[in-house]
Order: structure tokens, then sequence, then C-alpha cells
């Protein structure tokens, strides 16, 4: 067996040939870790996809008002990034969007965090926002969009006052949960080691509550991403969401279509910035 | 001025059903300064019950504990726990946990420094302490959890199943240095072990409890622990006297075991 010549690297990353330990194992169906990555697939799949893409246009199979040519959609592209949409830069929209997420999402924790912890740490406040908390925690933020209006109008703070909202019972939940997964035993030999309740709070509680708490700000981030775009479409003169929405009005598929493929990226972007931030800032994330 | 006093200890938990469990019945056991006694008992009698009273964790429903003469209302840096796993600081280095307790009476930097120093070394994690605990084995991070309770100097430390995670070859070598450290900084220790092996070697006196309610048995003075640091332990735990003991406690427990197991069969058969 051991004769059998080495799959080179590139073999096991595009996955047409498994790893010497995976190769060694008798049972592969039904062990997860047995099943490799595919890549070659992937590859396929995409080469499929843009190539169908390239063919449909050349030929003209799909009406450009249904589906974009490829040249058009890079034609739009490039004219997007140099003149902007409707005399705003491309980044402009990107940029106020973000802004807004990353808005809603401080100004959420700021409250919900301290506001978990005392729903953690003391039955008054437990007793007082426990309804408040469950009540508003399944529904969904869009549904809120016509109050806020109601409220606000439809200028810069009801779009942030709306994102405010959407994380801050995120972030109060993660914030309470923490608190509440303290071990005992930690706080117990806290105070052994003569600690005060605000040291307490301070050295043991807030970090042992972190993980959640970061949690708390993915989610919240994810979340923000798709209401901001949702919350846009209906009421907004800029951002990706308003960009898409008026490029509609004007029969822009192309726009539309780049527009939407932002959107997934900059949320791809939020999910793997966050990650790569939870596993710089808490790596003793799961090793209590 | 004796050590710790437990006078007239019990305790009653009351569950939600109104059923009540009789934890412990009137314990009283005084330890003297510097002592170190190990406490042994079938599973349910009332052992971490007891060390959680003596903590300060719990007040107990009659009796008193007092040490150094004050009687005890909570916890305080003057008892120092150890516990089986899980109460290391995971976010913080071997050393941040080491000089937890200084750090938050606000002693001077250096002085911290030259305790975490001196500690890591007694307990032979020299060189870890930039670790972060969770990349240390189970025996290391016991030795983190010793050094930081010594670190604030307590008069008491007690351990309520200090090594009762770790295998066997470990739990020997730890055995060795919980020795090491009471001999070298004369604390008094009380600890609880699962270990008949273990109880006998490390304690000078050995407490054995009996269940329902929970209540001291038995009481033995023994020779081990003093003969531990000069002594190869494999030869004390092979001597005829220890061998003999071991014997004698083994049996008393499978008794209690047996008589837990035919109340709950007769319960059951009810
Ligand atoms: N919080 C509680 N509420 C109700 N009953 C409890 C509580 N804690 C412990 N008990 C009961 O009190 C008795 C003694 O428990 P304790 O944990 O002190 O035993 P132990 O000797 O430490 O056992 P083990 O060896 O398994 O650790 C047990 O019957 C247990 O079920
Ligand atoms: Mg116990």
């Amino acid at each position: 067996m051991s004769n059998q010549k080495k799959p080179s690297e590139l073999a096991i990353w595009l996955g047409i040939a498994d790893t010497s330990f995976t190769r060694q194992k008798t049972v592969k169906f039904g062990d997860a870790s047995a099943v490799n990555s595919g890549r070659i697939y992937s590859i396929l799949i995409v080469i499929a996809l843009v190539a169908l893409w390239i063919i449909s246009s050349v030929f003209g199979l799909v009406k450009p008002f249904y589906w974009p040519t490829i040249d058009g959609t890079i034609d739009r592209f490039i004219k997007l990034l140099t003149e902007g949409f409707r005399n705003t830069p491309l980044w402009e929209h990107v940029g106020i969007s973000i802004y807004r997420v990353i808005s809603g999402v401080l100004y959420g924790s700021l409250v919900g965090i301290p506001l978990g912890f005392a729903m953690g740490l003391s039955s008054i406040a437990r007793g007082l926002f426990d309804p408040i908390v469950e009540f508003m925690r399944p529904i969904p933020p869009l549904a809120l969009i016509p109050l806020i209006i109601l409220w606000f109008g439809i200028d810069e703070t009801a779009k942030i006052f709306l994102l405010f909202l959407a994380s801050l019972f995120i972030m109060t939940i993660a914030a309470r949960s923490g608190v509440s997964s303290v071990r005992v035993s930690k706080v117990h030999a806290a105070y052994s080691l003569g600690a005060s309740r605000l040291q307490i709070l301070r050295n043991v509680i807030l970090p042992n509550a972190l993980p959640e708490i970061f949690t708390g700000i993915r989610t919240s981030m994810g979340v923000c991403w798709g209401t901001v775009v949702a919350a846009e479409l209906v009421a907004a003169d800029k951002g990706v969401g308003s960009m898409i929405m008026i490029a509609k009005n004007f029969l822009q598929t192309d726009t539309v279509v780049l527009g939407i493929t932002i959107i997934g990226l900059i949320g791809y972007a939020i999910e793997m910035a966050m990650r790569w931030a939870e596993r710089r800032l808490i790596p003793w994330k799961g090793k209590g | 001025m004796s050590g710790i006093v437990l006078d007239k200890i019990s305790m009653v938990y009351t569950l939600n059903d109104g059923g009540e469990v009789h934890a412990l019945d009137d314990v009283s056991l005084d330890i003297a300064d510097g002592e170190i006694v190990t406490v042994l008992g079938p599973s349910g009698c009332g052992k971490t019950t007891l060390l959680n009273i003596l903590a300060g964790f719990l007040s107990p429903t009659k009796g008193e504990v007092r040490v150094e003469g004050k009687p005890v209302t909570g916890p305080g840096p003057d008892r120092g726990m150890v516990f089986q796993q899980g109460a290391l600081f995971e976010w913080l280095t071997v050393s941040e946990n080491v000089s937890f307790g200084p750090r938050m009476a606000g002693k001077p930097k250096k002085e911290i420094a030259e305790t975490v120093a001196h500690l890591l070394d007694t307990v032979g994690l020299q060189g870890f302490g930039e670790k972060p605990v969770y990349q240390l084995s189970g025996g290391m991070q016991q030795r983190v959890a010793l050094a930081r309770c010594l670190a604030n100097d307590p008069k008491v430390i007690l351990m309520d199943e200090p090594l009762g995670a770790l295998d066997a070859l470990t739990r020997e070598k730890m055995q060795g240095l919980v020795l090491k450290l009471w001999k070298e900084f004369g604390k008094t220790i009380l600890l609880i072990t699962h270990s008949v092996e273990e109880a006998l070697f490390l304690g000078e006196r050995l407490i054995v409890m009996a269940p329902r309610p929970g209540r001291i048995k038995k009481e033995f003075r023994l020779p081990f622990a003093d003969q531990g640091l000069s002594k190869d332990p494999r030869d004390i735990k092979a001597a005829p006297d220890f061998v003999r003991t071991r014997e004698e406690i083994l049996s008393m427990i499978w008794e209690m075991e047996e008589q837990i197991m035919g109340q709950s069969e007769s319960e059951t058969s009810e």
C-alpha cells in the first residue's frame, strides 16, 4: 500500500485525489470528513455558466430586458466605476449602505450589550425587559418599516433607527446568553481570589461573554446588511438597494444584476472579515 | 488558634417538589493550622456541600464555620480554592491567571512579577508563563490552578477533587506536588477525593463520610503524608500498613454503597 504514488497537492486541492489519510479509510459513505472538496466540479460549473452566458450573449438567445449580455454588463460596470450611477459614484452608493449598517450595529451594541448584561445579572432588569425582548425577537425588522416611516419619515434617521432596532435585540440576547453561560466555578474562583463584584464583572463575566457578544455582532451585521438593502428598496435615493430599484425603473437590467452581485459580494466579505476578526480577537472561543 | 472549626453543621436542601435532602447532618470537625486533611466518601454524601460551606459559597441551615476564629459569612481570599477543572480563566495567559489575585488586590507590578516567576518555578511551569491556558494539558492546567491559589497567599486551601480529571500517571506526579506545596508553604489544606489511595497518601488525617444523611463515619490518623517527600511514593503505597488501611476503608465504602443500593431498590420496589 505504502508504495502507492503520493497524489500531488494540486490533485488534492482540486478534489481529484483523496489525501493519503482518507485513502486508507475503508468506510467513506457516512463519514463526512471523507468527502473531499470536489473543487474540480466547482471550477467546471463556473466555467460552464460563464460559457453559457457568453453563448447566449453572442447569439442573442435572451432578451437583454430579462438578462443582460456579458459585454453590455462589462461596459455598464466600467461606466458605473467611472461615471457612477445618477451622478453619484458607485463607491458612494456602496459606502453609504455600509455606513448605515455599521452605525446601526454600533448603536444596537451600545444599548443592547449593557441591556443584556443587566438582564443576565438582575432579576428586576430581566423581568422588566423580558416581555419586550421576547415580543420583538420574532418580528422581522422589515415589518417595522411602515411604523418607522410614520414616526421619522424617510430620512437618514429612519434608516439608522431601523437598523438599530434590528441589531438591538440580537445584541441584547447575545449579551444575556453570554452572561448566563459563565461557569459558576469561575465566578467562585474569582471571589475566593479576593475580587470585588465590579472586578468580577470586568474581569470574569465580560471576557467570558465576549465570544457570544462577537457572534451577536456577526449576526447583526448580516441581518442589518439584508435589512438595509431592503429598506433602500422601499425609500432612499442613495445606497446599493436604491441603486438597483431606480435602475429597475429605467429597465437597466445590467445595473440591477451588477447591484445584486455587489450586494452578495459585500455580504460575503462582511462575514469573512468578521470571522477573521473573531479568530484574531477571541482565540479562546470554545476552549473554556 | 485553631485553623478551621466546623461547629455542628447541618445542611438541608429543599427541593422544588417540597422534598428535602439532608446533605449534611450535625458535622463537626477541627482542623489545626498547617494540617492536611483528606475527605473520602461515596458519591452524594455531601463532600462538595461541606467544601462549599467552608468556602462561604453556601450558608449552612444550622451550625457555624470559623476560620482563625472568625465566622465564615462569604467567600474570601483567606480561603483559596482549587476545583476539578474548568475554573481557569481561558482568556488569560498562564501568568495572568496566576497573578489574578494580587492584581485584583492592586499589588505593585514588580512584586507580582516576582511572585509569579517564583510560583511558576515551584509548580514546574517555568517558561510557560506567556502561553494561553487552553494550550496546556490537564495536568499543567491544575498546576496553574495551584499556583493561582498560592499567589494569593491564603491561610487555607480547599480542593474539590483537584486531580479527579487526570490520568493515573499524571495524578501520581501531581500528588507529589501537592505534598511538596503543603510542606513548603505550610498551608492548612482540605482535599476531597474519590481515590482511597490518594486520600491515604495525602492526608495526615483522613475523614470517611457516610451518606443519607451526610455525616462523618470514621477518622484515621495517618503517617504517610509526612513520609511522602522523603520516601519513594511507590514504596509507601506498597507498604503493608498502607495496604491494610486501604482495604479497610475500601470495604467500609463498599458496605455503604451496598446499603445505598439496597435502600434505593426497596424504594423503587414499593
Ligand atoms: N443544589 C442542590 N439542590 C438539591 N440537592 C442538592 C443540591 N446540591 C447537592 N444536593 C444533594 O445533596 C447531596 C450531597 O451532594 P454533594 O454534591 O455535596 O455530594 P458529593 O459528596 O460531593 O458527591 P460527589 O462525590 O458525587 O461529588 C446529594 O444527595 C445531592 O443530590
Ligand atoms: Mg462533589
